[in-house]
C-alpha cells in the first residue's frame, strides 16, 4: 500500500505577499485553530483538493458556484433524501484552492431510521424518474428564460416621466439592486435544481459498476461504463448542429463562403444569395440554445460560449466541411456504439453464474441507463446554457461599476465577492441618487490590483492533493464517482508523487478509454488553441468540454489533467474508439507540444518517448 | 485383444474413452473434435499396456510387489518403485505391437514431412485430470523423441512412470486400486516451440470469468509448467478481445532443442531477450480466441497448454497441446455475488451502507 500520509490542514504554507488573502473568500471557508473543537474536527477529516472543478485558484466571485453546490449537494444528501450513511460535503479554501470532505453519519443508531426515509424519498424519485426529469427540464427552461429577461438598467440622469405618471414609485437605483439580487438568486436556484437528481443518479451508476466489478474483478471500469453508453444525450447536440450546418452548406453550395474569413465576413457574404440566406436561417436557429455550449467546463467566468465567439463554431464546422468534401463520414458511430454496448451487455450477462446475479444485473443496469441522460444532460442546462448567459449578465453589472470607476476593466469585477459587489452597487446607487461621489473608486482599484498579484502567487503554487486524515471508508456517492476516491486512486496519487520526484518520462492517470497509440502531442490549454491541432496528433488538455467535440475528429488519443472515467474526454473517446488517459494531474505541464508520446488507454500510462 | 486396438489416432479419441486412452489423449481427441489446432498424433492405448504386462509376466508380479506397502515408509515405496520400473523398462514389446507402433510413427512422419519426425511422448493415465483428483504432472513426458527405437524406449518409460514413488503413495493415500489405474501414452508431433506456456479461461488469481490469462516463455512450455521461470503474463478481456494487461517478466532460462546433439536442453536466455515480450499481440489474441472456443466446447473453465511456431511475418501458427477442466475455481460453490433484492433501490441502499473502503 502506498504511503497515505497527508499534511495537516493547519500547516499549509503561507505565500509571501499574500497576507490577508482570506478576505477574498467567505470566512467559513477558512481552516482555523482558534477553537479546539473546530481545530480537531478539521485535522480529523480527509480534505482533498477539488482539482476536477477548480484546476485554477478561485476568483472571489467565481466561488459562487462552489457555495451553491456546497449547499445544494449537502441538503439533498442530508436533509431531503436522507442518504443513510452520508451527510453533506464540507468545504475549505487554501491559497485560493478548494478542498472538500464528505461527512459520514457517525452515530450508527441513526442509520436504520435514515434507511427508512431514504427508501421512501429516493424511492419516489427513482420510480418516477422520467416524469420528474421532464418537469425538471421545464423548471430549468423557465429560470433560463427569467435570466434572459433580467435587464441590468443603466442609471439615468433623470427618471422617465412614466415613473411619475404611472405612479411606479421606484427608481432605477432600486431596480439595479433588485436586478443584481435576482441574478444571484437565480444562480443559486439553478444550482438547487442542478443537484435535484444528481447524487441519486450517481448512486445508481456507482453501484451498478460496483456489482460488475465484483463479478468481473479484472475488467477495467471503462469497459463496464460502455454498457451504459450509446444513449442519446444532448451533450452531443451542439456538435450535431455543426454537422448539420456543414452538410447544409455543402448541399446549398455555399461551403466556399464559409471559408471567406472571420465570422462577420462569412455572415455578410451569406446575405448575398438566396441559398446563403437559407443557411443563415439555419445557423441562427441553431444558436439558441445550442451555441450556448461553453468552451470550458462553464465553471469559470473565463469560459466563453460559441455564441460569444462565433469564429469557434465556424472553424469547427469547416473541419466537417473538409471531411465531407473529402468524401469522409462525419457521423458519430452511434449505431456501432450501440451494437458494441449490446454485445458487451450480453457477453457479461452470459458469464454470470446464477439467476439471482442475472436479476441483480438487470435491475441495476436498467436503473443506471434510466439515470444516465440526466447525469449528462444537466451539464448542458446548468453549466453551459445557464452559466454562459449568467456570466454575460454579470458583465452588464460590471459595466456599471466601470462607468462609476470602481474598476478599470470589466473583467476586474471577478476579483470581488458577490457580497462586495452588492455593497459596491449600494455605493453606486446612493451616490447616484444623492449626487455625490462614491467611495468605491478610492478603494477598489487598489484592492483589486493587490488581489490580482495574490492570485498570481496562488497560481505558481502546487496545492497538495489531500490534507488531514484518511478515513477507513467513503460512503458518499458523489465523491466516489466523480473523483474516484478509492484505495487505488489514493495509491495512484502516491505513485504520482513518487514519479514526480523520479522518472520524468512516465505519467500515470486513469484508464479512460482503451487502446494504445503513439504520436506527436499537442498541448491545448484552451479551446482557441484547438485551431492549431493537426490530424493525427494526441490532444493533451487540462480538461475538455462538449464544445471541443470537433477536435476529436482529428486526434488519435486524448490525455487530460483532470477527470475520472466519467469525464467528457473519456466518454467521447469511448464513443469514437480512441484511447484516453484522464486525471493525470500534470500532463499539460509535463508534456510539450511536438514530443512523441505513447498513450496506453487500458493501463492509464503515458510514456514520453522523445 | 486385437493388436490393432493398441494404437488409436487422436481423431478417433474423445472424452468417453478415458479408460482406453487416458485423460490426456481423450482430451486431445476432444479438442480436435472442436476443430482446435492440435499437433497430430496417436494414443498407445491401455490395452497395449495391459498386453505388455501380460506378455512379460508382470501383471501379477507388480501387484504383489505393492501389496501391503506402507505409503509413509519412503524407503519401502522407493525400493518398490525402483523394482517395478526396472522390470517394465526391461520388458519386451511384442513384434506385432512394435510393428503397429512403427507403422503409425511412419505415417506421422510422412504427415509431418520430416524423416523420423520428432515427437513428444507423454503419459496419459486413466485417473489423471479428473475434476476431483489431480494426477497431472505425476507421470513422465519426453520431448524431441526421434526414431522407432527411441520411441519404444520412451513408451516403456512412460508406462513405468505409473509407478513413481509419488504416484504410488498418492494412490495409496487416495484409496485408488493399483490394478484399476491404467496408463496410455500420447505420441504427438513435436511443435518446435518458439514460445509456449499455459493459459486459463478465467483469471486463476481473481476468478474473473471474463478474462483469459496467458503465461508465456521462450522455447518449450516445460519451463512454465515446472515453475522454473516467472513467465510473461497477458490478460485478455474475453468479451471485447482486448489485451487488458501485460506483465513482461525477466525470464532467465528456456528449453529448446540443441541442433548439435538433437536433444532438448535448458539454456540461459540471451540478455536482451530476457525482458522482451515473448508473444506478439496477434498471437496473444489468437490464443485467447482458441481459449474461448475450447471453453465453449467443454462448457466449463479450462486450463490449457499451448505453443507457437515461429513465422515472420506472423501467419497464426499457434497450437494447443493440452486442455483440461480448471479445478480451483470450478470446485467453489456457486453462490450469488450479492444477495438478491427486490429492487435496484434496495441494492443502492446496501451499496451505500457498505461504502468504499479506502484503506
Amino acid at each position: 500500500m502506498a504511503d497515505l500520509k497527508f499534511p495537516s490542514p493547519h500547516e499549509v504554507e503561507r505565500l509571501p505577499g499574500t497576507d490577508g488573502w482570506e478576505r477574498m473568500y467567505p470566512n467559513h471557508y477558512q481552516f482555523s485553530t482558534e477553537n479546539l473543537e473546530r481545530k480537531s474536527y478539521e485535522e480529523g477529516m480527509f480534505w482533498f483538493y477539488d482539482g476536477l472543478h477548480y484546476p485554477e485558484p478561485m476568483y472571489p466571485f467565481d466561488i459562487i458556484w462552489d457555495e451553491a453546490w456546497f449547499l445544494a449537494l449537502s441538503q439533498y444528501n442530508n436533509r431531503i433524501f436522507i442518504v443513510p450513511p452520508a451527510k453533506g460535503i464540507d468545504h475549505r479554501i487554501v491559497n485560493g484552492y478548494i478542498y472538500i470532505t464528505p461527512l459520514p453519519v457517525t452515530n450508527q443508531e441513526e442509520i436504520p431510521k435514515r434507511v427508512e426515509e431514504f427508501m421512501k424519498r429516493a424511492g419516489y424519485y427513482y420510480q418516477n424518474w422520467v416524469d420528474l426529469e421532464k418537469a425538471w427540464e421545464g423548471k430549468m427552461r423557465g429560470i433560463i428564460q427569467q435570466l434572459v429577461d433580467i435587464e441590468i438598467p443603466t442609471l439615468p440622469e433623470m427618471e422617465e416621466e412614466s415613473v411619475v405618471f404611472e405612479g411606479k414609485g421606484i427608481s432605477t437605483g432600486y431596480r439595479l439592486l433588485n436586478a443584481y439580487d435576482k441574478l444571484i438568486d437565480l444562480g443559486i436556484l439553478c444550482w438547487q435544481y442542478h443537484f435535484e437528481f444528481l447524487n441519486l443518479g450517481y448512486a445508481a451508476y456507482v453501484f451498478f459498476m460496483d456489482f460488475c466489478q465484483k463479478a468481473f474483478p479484472d475488467t477495467p471500469p471503462q469497459k463496464l461504463t460502455q454498457m451504459v453508453s450509446g444513449i442519446d444525450v444532448i451533450m452531443y447536440r451542439p456538435d450535431d448542429e455543426l454537422k448539420k450546418l456543414a452538410k447544409l452548406a455543402v448541399e446549398l453550395g455555399v461551403d466556399d463562403l464559409c471559408r471567406k474569413g472571420d465570422c462577420e465576413t462569412v455572415l455578410k457574404a451569406m446575405q448575398g444569395s438566396d441559398n446563403g440566406k437559407k443557411w443563415l436561417e439555419a445557423f441562427e436557429k441553431a444558436r439558441d440554445p445550442w451555441f450556448y455550449v461553453s468552451s470550458g467546463t462553464g465553471w469559470y467566468h473565463t469560459d466563453f460560449s460559441w455564441n460569444d465567439d462565433l469564429n469557434l463554431p465556424l472553424s469547427f464546422m469547416n473541419i466537417y466541411i473538409d471531411k465531407l468534401k473529402a468524401g469522409e463520414s462525419i457521423e458519430r458511430p452511434m449505431r456501432k456504439v450501440q451494437e458494441e454496448r449490446d454485445r458487451l451487455t450480453e457477453g457479461y450477462r452470459a458469464l454470470l453464474k446464477t439467476d439471482e446475479d442475472r436479476a441483480t444485473f438487470d435491475q441495476m443496469l436498467t436503473q443506471a441507463r434510466t439515470v444516465f441522460p440526466y447525469v449528462e444532460n444537466h451539464l448542458f442546462y446548468v453549466e453551459h446554457w445557464f452559466h454562459s448567459i449568467f456570466w454575460n449578465k454579470m458583465r452588464d453589472v460590471a459595466k456599471i461599476l466601470l462607468e462609476f470607476q470602481f474598476i478599470t476593466d470589466v473583467e476586474d469585477m471577478w476579483f470581488m465577492t458577490r457580497a462586495e459587489i452588492k455593497d459596491a452597487l449600494w455605493d453606486v446607487v446612493t451616490s447616484w441618487a444623492t449626487g455625490c461621489k462614491p467611495r468605491g473608486p478610492l478603494v477598489w482599484p487598489k484592492e483589486i490590483a493587490w488581489r490580482k498579484q495574490c492570485m498570481e502567487r496562488f497560481r505558481e503554487w502546487t496545492p497538495p492533493s489531500a490534507m488531514g486524515t484518511v478515513p477507513e471508508m467513503i460512503n458518499e456517492p458523489f465523491t466516489i464517482l466523480l473523483w474516484g476516491i478509492t484505495s487505488e486512486s489514493m495509491a495512484n496519487w502516491a505513485k504520482l508523487k513518487a514519479i514526480k520526484e523520479g522518472d520524468v518520462s512516465k505519467i500515470v492517470g486513469f484508464a479512460g478509454s482503451p487502446g494504445t497509440v503513439e504520436g506527436p502531442a499537442r498541448v491545448c490549454r484552451n479551446v482557441r488553441e484547438i485551431a492549431e491541432l493537426q490530424e493525427g496528433e494526441i490532444l493533451v488538455a487540462t480538461t475538455t468540454s462538449p464544445s471541443w467535440a470537433p477536435a476529436f475528429q482529428k486526434i488519435k488519443a486524448a490525455v487530460t489533467d483532470v477527470g475520472g472515467v466519467m469525464c467528457h474526454a473519456a466518454i467521447v473517446c469511448r464513443e469514437y474508439g480512441l484511447p484516453a488517459v484522464v486525471g493525470t494531474g500534470s500532463a499539460t505541464s509535463r508534456i510539450k507540444t511536438g514530443q512523441r508520446i505513447r498513450v496506453d488507454g487500458a493501463t492509464g500510462e503515458i510514456d514520453i518517448i522523445s | 485383444m486385437e493388436i490393432r486396438e493398441c494404437v488409436l489416432p487422436f481423431e478417433a479419441c474423445d472424452l468417453t474413452m478415458v479408460n482406453r486412452v487416458g485423460g490426456k489423449c481423450a482430451s486431445l481427441g476432444e479438442l480436435l473434435r472442436a476443430q482446435i489446432p492440435v499437433p497430430p498424433g496417436y494414443a498407445i492405448t491401455t490395452d497395449a499396456y495391459e498386453h505388455f504386462l501380460e506378455e512379460n509376466g508382470l501383471s501379477r508380479k507388480v501387484l504383489a510387489r505393492l501389496d501391503n506397502l506402507d505409503e509413509l515408509n519412503i524407503n519401502e515405496v522407493n525400493s518398490a518403485s525402483a523394482d517395478i520400473r526396472s522390470w517394465i523398462e526391461a520388458g519386451t514389446i511384442s513384434l506385432p505391437m512394435e510393428d503397429i507402433v512403427a507403422e503409425h510413427y511412419r505415417l506421422l512422419s510422412r504427415r509431418a514431412r520430416t524423416p523420423a519426425a520428432p515427437v513428444a511422448v507423454r503419459s496419459s493415465a486413466t485417473a489423471e485430470d479428473l475434476p476431483n483428483a489431480s494426477f497431472a504432472g505425476q507421470q513422465d513426458t519426453y520431448l524431441w523423441v526421434r526414431g522407432v527405437d527411441d520411441l519404444l524406449d520412451k513408451i516403456r518409460k512412460c508406462w513405468s512412470s505409473l509407478f513413481t514413488p509419488r504416484a504410488i503413495s498418492y494412490r495409496i493415500k487416495m484409496g485408488f486400486d493399483h490394478s484399476k489405474v491404467l496408463i496410455s501414452v500420447a505420441v504427438q508431433k513435436m511443435v518446435r516451440s518458439f514460445t509456449a506456456g499455459v493459459m486459463f479461461t478465467l483469471n486463476p488469481s481473481t476468478g474473473d470469468p471474463a478474462t483469459v490469462v496467458i503465461d508465456s516463455n521462450w522455447g518449450y512450455g516445460e519451463s512454465v509448467v515446472s515453475g522454473e521461470v516467472t513467465p510473461d503474463q497477458f490478460q485478455v478481456n474475453k468479451i471485447t478481445m482486448e489485451i487488458t494487461k501485460k506483465t513482461v517478466s525477466d525470464k532467465a532460462v528456456y528449453y529448446t532443442t540443441d541442433p548439435e546433439t538433437d536433444e532438448v536442453k535448458k539454456l540461459e536466455v540471451d540478455a536482451e531477450r530476457r525482458v522482451q515480450q515473448s508473444l506478439l499481440d496477434a498471437e496473444i489474441l489468437d490464443l485467447a480466441k482458441l481459449a474461448k472456443r475450447i471453453e465453449k466446447h467443454y462448457g466449463k473453465p479450462m486450463d490449457i497448454e499451448w505453443a507457437t511456431e515461429k513465422s515472420l511475418p506472423y501467419k497464426g501458427e499457434v497450437f494447443i497441446l493440452q486442455g483440461r477442466p480448471e479445478t480451483v475455481w470450478s470446485q467453489k460453490e456457486v453462490k450469488p455475488i450479492v444477495e438478491p433484492k427486490k429492487s435496484a433501490l434496495e441494492h443502492i441502499v446496501a451499496g451505500l451502507l457498505a461504502g468504499k473502503k479506502i484503506r
